[in-house]
């Protein structure tokens, strides 16, 4: 399946990008996709530094399930205030 | 109550929402923007949020706050977009019967914002910028 995955902050800078296409298998886990995310964007994280995921705006562990049409959005570390 | 805005915020405005007869205690938080990190001059500040799940954030924030400390006026708002030094960037809010329980859901609602809320500053230097915090460290929201 093919999902559309939104960036911010310094991901979205990294990647130059707002929202980029990633296909991953059907019945693939956030943690499956990060993994993908990462090829695209070698850059976009460094490898001992998780990649914070949210599916319909809310927080994902890596094990959830992706499903066609998720909203699906990297979030890095925050900080508002 | 909640609120997301690239307006100037009124923290008078923002306290009105929370008073009641029935509260002895009003507790007005504002974070306001620094001139300054690390010896460098910060220009300006940019905030940029998810914005869908930070409103969603921040009410849950909201309610978390509501349960723990058996309060029930709780008004929150964020600026985001570019936000002048010196300005206020947050506006927490917090009525309650007595001071005790105000003071430590004042105290835990800044600190929350800051763990879940999908919000991001970037300080703007006349040399560069940086997004605060957003330096390559582990994050977990979820704890």
């Amino acid at each position: 399946m093919e999902l559309n995955v939104r960036l911010f902050a310094i991901y979205r800078e990294r990647a130059g990008q707002t929202i980029t296409s990633v296909v991953v298998p059907d019945g693939a886990t956030v943690d499956n996709l990060t993994d993908e995310v990462r090829r695209q964007f070698p850059n976009l994280a460094p490898p001992e530094v998780n990649i914070v995921v949210a599916v319909n705006a809310d927080y994902a562990a890596p094990n959830v399930i992706l499903h066609p049409g998720d909203d699906v959005c990297l979030i890095p570390p925050v900080s508002g205030g | 109550m909640i609120e997301l805005t690239e307006n100037i915020l009124d923290p008078e405005k923002i306290t009105a929402q929370v008073r009641r007869d029935t509260n002895g205690s009003v507790i007005t938080f504002l974070g306001t923007t620094r001139d300054n990190f690390e010896g460098k001059t910060v220009l300006t500040l940019e905030y940029e949020a998810f914005d869908e799940m930070a409103v969603k954030k921040l009410k849950e924030v909201r309610m978390e706050l509501m349960a723990e400390f058996g309060i029930e006026e709780v008004a929150i708002s964020h600026r985001i977009g570019t936000v002048g030094i010196g300005e206020i960037s947050l506006v927490v809010a917090i009525g309650s019967p007595h001071r005790k329980e105000g003071f430590k859901a004042c105290q835990k609602a800044v600190d929350r914002i800051k763990e879940v809320v999908p919000i991001w500053k970037k300080e703007i230097y006349q040399d560069g910028s940086r997004w605060v915090a957003c330096e390559d460290h582990e994050f977990d929201p979820t704890n």
